[in-house]
């Protein structure tokens, strides 16, 4: 099948209208906000050297911090800010998705604004506002009837900047449940899906192309003093503003929300759970590529209706266990203390993703290494990789302290690389998953953990609070809880793991569906 | 003094940190009068008209402008109703000629139909063809022309005082010749009491009813050019000597009744 054939361009090219309505959505509204804050601070300081040197020391500091994580991090700062002003004015917001991106967004595109503003403003012929001042008028009058005039072209260029930045930046709004062009590559990036990826590069791109272009437009008819070339800058930003508005106003969603971390897995899941949604006549949509510790959030505050977490996640981050359970035991501690929060704990899906120390067959065979026991006399001659929070786990520490672990290097990895890396011999071991597919395919094995140092992971089905009483959704999810084993799991996720048109979660859902009815 | 005073200056000082710009200056200016403030660069002369439309706040003494003392008016309609003529134009770049010069009409709210009006009246006063120039951009223009919508902007809102800042120092000698004697007739065309700074004696003398002369924030001297030829300061008499001597070598250079 040739790259421009393949089905997955359609796929892609129809969740267009909504990725894309929303990324301009978001963007527009965090570039109107930070210019509504850095022009008047501009104005503000453009005479007072040390505040403008403050205020621009903080846009620059700002903008040093990765995209990522400043968009992460409003995510917990709304959350307090919400439960302030529920105690205190009885006033709740949600602090997912749209509200946090959007105010990171806006202090990202705080520097070009203020820096292209203040040297705007600065750069004026001090001779032509003594001139302003001689014929009569007001610091005003001055300053909205010659300075800012003067100044708006190297505004304008400020603007400009601002706008593709916040653009290309919104791509990284999705795991904070913020809808965006970002999806298409969350996507495309956890399932190998690089149709997606390539998609939402190209769709990111080319907005931040047109956009950059429409407003240099503006700003050369600025500086040239032509407004016929400014007004046509204009109106193309208001024709590709309601083009991409337009298709997806008005449409309620109202439906129930199913979340999905940002893991392979999870994106199979949301599928096959929107899908069974909708086979019992309820309007769902799947919201997925949501970071894992805003997920529980989002559901506890009712950002999402539900989606499925893992047992000993839950057990050591939300309840901040450190003991460890069997797991039917564990399962129903659980589900008492999520029910405080009235957080339903529908059930298990019947398979386990456990973190596990995984090897090459072969390699594990020629050490005798069978168990973590036997790996830890061969530790420190052996280095070990994980993924991005593995190393920050409470459960290394409980590995490290249980087996006395000492790998002589430690790594972290893009989980989808780790396999292939363990199998080249890259690296030697790696703190994998029990439910991933790759370790079928490259002939892994997973080593006991005698002395259960590692919680259990059931794969388990939540429901948001205010579903708590909903037997139409608890019955429609009936048929799901208990039917995945961990066998067909790690094919689902193989699958999915692929590289071509079955790959796409939708399909292994369809295909995992097939599976769970027989 | 023969008639009201439009600009008194009373002991009048003016300091940037240490430099002192202007030391107690007195100085009246007649109602109807052009007087010329002439010195060198660094002299004070600028501060000193500064100081008269509140561009400049003084440090000591009374500036009284029509029997006000300019404390207690609103620097702004104090600087709307008085007349200035910029370096070098000082013209708005992003403004039409029209704008330009209806700009202090319009700060002071009169109707735009009416300012349209008076622009064609100014337009028409400062010699500019209408149609040609109203609608072009300060950049479209010669030194001259800019120079002219400069005036044509100070007289806009109908004052009886305008302050002129070396208005014709950058332009060419035919130019600026023409330029002055066409300021000099609207002066008394139109009753203007005009204070003008310049560094160009001769110019002082032939526009100029009265020469106030300044050295390092002092004023050395006033008067007619005939009673500052009677000073006894080595400096006013210094630069009364160049306008001489150059009229003496013209006369030798050039053939008495010859046509040039």
């Amino acid at each position: 099948m040739s790259l421009f054939t393949d089905p997955r361009w359609g796929e892609a090219l129809a969740h267009l209208p909504d990725y894309l309505g929303n990324h301009v959505r978001v963007s527009l509204a965090a570039l109107a906000l930070g210019l509504a804050v850095s022009l008047p601070l501009a104005i503000l300081t453009r005479n007072r050297p040390a505040p403008r040197g403050i205020l621009l020391a903080f846009a620059s500091i700002v903008q040093t911090v990765p995209g990522l994580a400043l968009l992460a991090l409003f995510y917990p700062l709304l959350l307090l800010a919400a439960s302030v002003t529920l105690a205190w004015f009885g006033l709740s917001f949600s602090a997912f998705g749209f509200l946090p991106a959007m105010l990171a967004l806006a202090l990202y595109s705080m520097l070009p604004v203020l820096r292209n503003g203040i040297t705007g403003l600065n750069g004026i012929d001090p001779a032509l506002i003594e001139a302003a001042k001689g014929v009569g008028m007001t610091a005003r009058q001055s300053l909205l009837m010659v300075e800012l005039p003067l100044a708006l072209p190297v505004m304008m260029a400020g603007i400009r900047t601002a706008a593709v930045w916040v653009i290309g930046t919104a791509t990284l709004s999705t795991p904070i449940g913020q809808t965006s062009l970002g999806n298409y590559i969350f996507a495309g990036l956890q399932t190998q899906n690089w149709v997606f990826v390539l998609f939402g590069c190209l769709a990111s791109a080319l907005l931040a192309l047109a956009v950059d272009q429409l407003l240099g437009l503006i700003e050369g008819g600025l500086r040239q003093r032509n407004r016929a070339r400014a007004g046509l800058g204009a109106v193309g930003i208001a024709a590709l503003v309601a083009a991409t508005l337009v298709p997806t106003m008005g449409r309620s969603s109202s439906g129930y929300v199913v979340g999905a971390k940002t893991f392979a897995e999870q994106y199979v899941l949301s599928a096959l759970t929107r899908d069974r949604l909708q086979a019992a006549g309820l309007s769902a949509s799947a919201r997925s590529g949501l970071g894992s510790s805003v997920i529980f959030e989002a559901l506890k505050a009712g950002d999402i209706d539900l989606y499925i977490d893992y047992s000993g996640t839950l057990w050591t981050n939300q309840l901040h266990r450190s003991d460890i359970k069997p797991r039917a035991e564990l399962v129903a501690e659980l589900k008492t203390a999520l029910a405080k929060d009235n957080i339903t704990l529908l059930g298990e899906l019947g398979f386990e993703n456990a973190y596990a120390l995984v090897m090459p067959k072969k390699r594990a065979e020629a050490l005798g290494i069978r168990t973590i026991a036997d790996l830890s006399a061969h530790a420190s001659t052996l280095s070990i990789a994980g993924d991005y929070e593995f190393f920050s786990r409470p459960e290394w520490a409980a590995l490290q302290k249980a087996y006395g672990l000492q790998f002589r290097a430690q790594r972290q990895m893009q989980p989808d690389f780790m396999y292939a890396a363990v199998a080249s011999g890259e690296v030697d071991v790696i703190a994998g998953y029990t439910s991933d597919g790759l370790i079928a395919k490259y002939d892994l094995v997973t080593l006991d953990d005698p002395k259960h140092a590692i919680p259990p992971y059931d794969a388990i089905l939540l429901l948001a609070p205010k579903r708590a009483g909903d037997e139409r959704l608890k019955t429609a999810l009936q048929p799901l809880l208990g039917k995945i084993d961990i066998a067909t799991m790690r094919e689902a996720n193989l699958r999915a793991s692929g590289n071509d048109a079955n790959s796409s979660p939708d399909a292994v859902a369809r295909w995992l569906w097939g599976k769970i009815k027989q | 003094m023969p008639s009201k005073l439009a600009i008194s200056y009373h002991k009048v000082t003016k300091r940037f940190g240490s430099l002192t710009a202007v030391g107690d200056v007195s100085l009246d200016i007649a109602e109807g009068e052009f007087v010329a403030v002439v010195g060198g660069s660094g002299s004070g002369k600028t501060t000193l008209l500064r100081l008269a439309n509140r561009l400049i706040e003084a440090d000591g003494g009374t500036i009284t402008v029509e029997g006000e003392d300019v404390q207690n008016v609103d620097p702004v309609a104090l600087r709307r109703r008085i007349g200035y003529v910029f370096q070098s134009g000082g013209l708005f770049p992003h403004l039409s000629v029209a704008d330009n010069i209806g700009i202090t009409p319009k700060l002071l709210g009169e109707p735009a139909a009416a300012i349209v009006t008076r622009v064609d009246e100014l337009l028409e006063l400062v010699q500019l063809d209408r149609a040609a120039h109203r609608d072009r951009l300060p950049e479209a223009l010669s030194g001259g022309q800019r120079q002219r919508v400069g005036v044509a902007r100070a007289l806009a809102a109908r004052p009886r005082i305008v302050l002129m800042d070396e208005p014709f120092g950058a332009l060419d000698p035919l130019t600026r010749d023409a330029l002055g004697d066409d300021y000099r007739t609207l002066h008394r065309k139109l009753g203007l009491t005009t204070v003008m700074i310049t560094h160009d004696m001769t110019e002082a003398i032939l526009l100029a009813d009265r020469i106030a002369v300044m050295r390092s924030g002092k004023l050395l001297a006033q008067g007619t050019p005939a009673e500052l030829s009677n000073s006894s300061d080595g400096y006013v008499l210094e630069l009364l000597r160049t306008p001489r001597r150059q009229v003496e070598r013209l006369n030798t250079l050039l053939p008495q009744s010859g046509a040039a």
